[in-house]
C-alpha cells in the first residue's frame, strides 16, 4: 500500500468515525464555539427525483417532484385486542419477580416469537428513582433477565432476545411519587422486525 | 490558519474542547453557621486607574470560607475600618470586636491584563502575620487566584489543606422526548466556570476523577448500550475502555491511577472487575449471583468496598484484592449503597434508607461503628467526599428538580447549589492537583 492510499484510508476512517459519532447521538465539541446541536442525518434523496422545484429547463416549463406517498403496513402485534399489544411488565420495589397476571401476556409474546423466528425483541429493564443509580442499573438488568428467562422457558429462542438495563435513567413518568414510581418499575418489550432498524422507544 | 482550522475540524473529536457556559449556578447556605470562627475579610484595595478588576477577590474568599462551615466572615457593613496592608491595621480594634483573624490585600495593575495580587493574614490577638503572599495573575484567572487565597487562609487557620481550588463534575439533564440532552459538566468547586465536556441524547452517569485530576471515567449509553469511557478533561480526547455484553458501569480509579474497578455483567450478573488500563487485562473480583456494584478503593489500594444484595437487600461489603472473602460493613437498615470513602479511610458516606422510607446520606465512622445522618432529603444520592475530607457533595431533590447539595462532615453547615435549568445529578468532587 502506497503512502498516499494509507493517508486517504486514514482520512476515510476518521470521516467514518465522525459519521458514526452523529449516529451514536454524542456531540463532540469543536474548539470553544457554541454548543453543537445533535443533527439527525438528512434522508437520502429518492432515486431519479431531483431536489423539489429546483429544475428550471428552457422554454419556461417547470418540473417538480410529487414526493412519495406513505405506505402503511399494519402488524398483528399491534392489534389492540391482542395480548401482544401489552409490552410493558411492571414490578414491585426492589423486586424482579414477574407477577402471575403477566405470565399470560408473556406466553403470548413467547409463542409469537417461536412462530416468527426472524423477529427479535430487546427487553429494556427500568427501575424507579429511589436508591442509588448503579445499583438500579443492576436491578433493571435483573428484571429484564427475569422476563427473558420466562420467554425462553415459554418457547422463544435465546438468540431472539437481547437485554439492556437503563436503571432509573429513563423514567416513563417523571413524577416523584408512588404513582409515578409504579409506572417506572418496568420491563419494556421492544420488537425488532426483520430488516427493521430499532426505532425510538 | 484556514488549513489548520480545517484539520482541527476533521480531527474534531481530538479537540472536543470544553465549552465555557455562563454562571448557571448559585449557592444558598441552607443551615447553620453556629460555632464557626469569626474572620474579617476586608475588600481588597485597587491602586490602578479606571475600572477595578471584574472579580471581587474578598467576596470570593468570604464565600469560600463560609461554605466550609468552619468560618463566619463578618458582613461588610460591620467592618470597622478597611485597611489594605499590614501597617494600616489597628489590631486592638479588631480584638475588641472579637475578631481573631483578619485578611487584607490589594491588587496592582501590571499592564496587558496582568495584576499583582498581595495579601496578608493576621492574628489580631498576637498582632502577628500568619501568612503573606504576592503573586502575578491575569485578570482572566483572578477568580482561581481568589480560591488560592482561600486555600492559604484555610490551611493557616485550620492546619488542613483547603479544597477551594478543586473542581466538581456532574451530569445535567434538560429537555423532553427527542430534545432530551444529558451533559457531563465540570465546574470550580464553588460552581462557577461551568464547562460541558460531553453532550448526549442517551444517559450519562457515574463520573469518576482520576487521582491526578486530569481524566474522568464515566458511563455513557450512546448507541443504546452501556460503555465506560476515560476522557482527558483539558483536551476532551477520550478512550472507550469497556463495552462488553450487558452492564458496563460504576468506574472507580485505583489510588495509583493505573487500574479501574468496574461493574460488568458479561458473565450473567453484575460482578466487580479490576481493569488494568495499561495492559487492558481484567480480573474478576466477586463471585456471587447477587448484584455486586458501586466499587470504591480503600486509600491503600488493597481492598474494594462495594454494594451487594447477597444478604437480601443492598448493603456495603469489603473485599481484599489479593483474595479472601467479602465482609459486610453495614448493618443498620435494609438499604445501604453507593459508598464513598474519606481520603484518610476512616469514614464512609453512602445512601441509607431510613425507617420512614427516606433515602438519605449517612456517615459511618469505621472505628467506632457509629452511623449518623448527614442529609435530610427524601431522595438523596451519589455522595462524594471533598479531597480534604471536610465536606460531602451529593444529589438531592428540591421543588421537583434534581439539585446538588453539600454538607460539612460534622453536619453543621449545609448548602444547595442551584442551577438555572434542568436536573443536576451525579456529582463527583475532584482530587487535589499535585503541588
Amino acid at each position: 500500500m502506497s503512502i498516499r492510499t494509507t493517508v486517504l484510508a486514514g482520512i476515510g476512517l476518521v470521516l467514518v468515525w465522525l459519521a458514526g459519532c452523529t449516529g451514536m447521538g454524542v456531540t463532540p465539541r469543536a474548539g470553544g464555539g457554541a454548543p453543537a446541536e445533535v443533527v439527525e442525518a438528512a434522508p437520502a434523496p429518492a432515486p431519479g427525483g431531483g431536489p423539489a422545484g429546483a429544475a428550471q429547463p428552457e422554454a419556461g416549463a417547470r418540473t417538480s417532484g410529487a414526493g412519495g406517498a406513505p405506505r402503511f403496513q399494519g402488524m398483528s402485534i399491534d392489534n389492540p385486542a391482542s395480548p401482544l399489544s401489552h409490552r410493558t411488565i411492571y414490578f414491585d420495589f426492589d423486586s424482579a419477580e414477574v407477577k402471575d397476571a403477566d405470565r399470560e401476556i408473556l406466553a403470548a409474546h413467547a409463542s409469537y416469537l417461536s412462530a416468527n423466528p426472524q423477529v427479535r425483541v430487546i427487553l429494556e429493564g427500568h427501575t424507579d428513582e429511589r436508591g442509588s443509580r448503579e445499583y438500579n442499573i443492576g436491578l433493571g438488568e435483573r428484571r429484564a433477565k427475569a422476563v427473558a428467562r420466562l420467554l425462553e422457558f415459554m418457547g422463544a429462542s435465546p438468540s431472539q432476545i437481547e437485554t439492556v438495563s437503563y436503571g432509573e435513567e429513563k423514567p416513563a413518568d417523571p413524577g416523584h411519587n408512588e404513582a409515578a414510581w409504579a409506572k417506572n418499575r418496568r420491563v419494556e418489550i421492544v420488537y425488532v422486525m426483520p430488516g427493521q432498524k430499532r426505532d425510538e422507544p | 490558519m484556514t488549513r489548520r482550522l480545517a484539520l482541527l475540524l476533521v480531527l474534531g473529536w481530538a479537540l472536543w474542547l470544553p465549552l465555557r457556559a455562563g454562571a448557571g449556578l448559585t449557592i444558598e447556605i441552607t443551615s447553620g453557621v453556629e460555632g464557626a470562627t469569626p474572620i474579617a475579610i476586608v475588600p481588597f484595595g485597587w491602586t490602578g486607574k479606571g475600572q477595578p478588576p471584574p472579580v471581587d477577590v474578598a467576596a470570593v474568599v468570604a464565600a469560600d470560607l463560609a461554605r466550609s462551615g468552619r468560618f463566619a466572615p463578618l458582613p461588610r457593613k460591620e467592618l470597622i475600618s478597611r485597611p489594605t496592608r499590614g501597617n494600616e491595621v489597628n489590631f486592638r480594634d479588631w480584638r475588641l470586636m472579637g475578631v481573631g483573624s483578619l485578611l487584607v490585600g490589594r491588587l496592582l495593575p501590571l499592564g496587558k491584563g496582568r495584576l499583582r495580587l498581595e495579601f496578608q493574614l493576621f492574628d489580631t490577638i498576637r498582632g502577628s502575620q500568619l501568612a503573606g503572599y504576592s503573586l502575578a495573575v491575569t485578570t482572566a484567572h483572578l477568580r482561581q487566584a481568589a480560591h488560592y487565597v482561600s486555600d492559604v487562609v484555610y490551611e493557616a487557620l485550620t492546619g488542613e489543606r483547603g479544597a477551594f481550588q478543586t473542581r466538581i463534575a456532574y451530569v445535567t439533564v434538560t429537555g423532553k422526548g427527542k430534545k432530551r440532552r444529558y451533559r457531563l459538566q465540570v465546574a470550580d468547586a464553588d460552581g462557577y466556570g461551568q464547562r460541558t465536556i460531553v453532550t448526549s441524547t442517551e444517559p450519562l452517569l457515574s463520573p469518576a476523577w482520576s487521582p491526578d485530576g486530569r481524566r474522568l471515567a464515566y458511563v455513557s449509553f450512546e448507541g443504546r448500550h452501556a460503555a465506560v469511557y476515560v476522557q482527558e478533561v483539558a483536551t476532551g480526547r477520550r478512550t472507550e475502555v469497556s463495552r462488553d455484553k450487558g452492564i458496563n458501569g460504576a468506574p472507580a480509579w485505583s489510588p495509583d491511577g493505573t487500574r479501574l474497578a468496574l461493574t460488568l455483567s458479561r458473565d450473567g450478573n453484575p460482578e466487580i472487575y479490576v481493569l488494568d488500563l495499561r495492559t487492558g487485562r481484567r480480573r474478576r473480583l466477586t463471585h456471587d449471583p447477587a448484584i455486586d456494584t458501586e466499587p470504591v478503593w480503600e486509600p491503600d489500594g488493597r481492598a474494594i468496598i462495594f454494594t451487594s444484595d447477597r444478604g437480601g437487600g443492598p448493603q456495603l461489603y469489603r473485599i481484599p484484592l489479593d483474595g479472601g472473602r467479602a465482609r459486610r460493613l453495614t448493618f443498620e437498615g435494609d438499604y445501604n449503597s453507593s459508598a464513598d470513602i474519606s481520603p484518610d479511610g476512616r469514614r464512609l458516606v453512602f445512601v441509607h434508607r431510613d425507617a420512614a422510607g427516606h433515602f438519605r446520606i449517612a456517615l459511618l465512622d469505621r472505628r467506632s461503628g457509629e452511623m449518623r445522618m448527614l442529609s435530610d432529603g427524601v431522595l438523596d444520592e451519589s455522595p462524594s467526599f471533598a479531597p480534604n475530607g471536610s465536606m460531602v457533595l451529593y444529589a438531592t431533590e428540591y421543588r421537583g428538580r434534581g439539585v446538588l447539595a453539600a454538607v460539612s462532615v460534622d453536619g453543621r453547615v449545609s448548602q444547595r447549589l442551584r442551577f438555572q435549568a434542568g436536573d443536576v445529578r451525579e456529582p463527583a468532587w475532584s482530587p487535589f492537583e499535585k503541588r
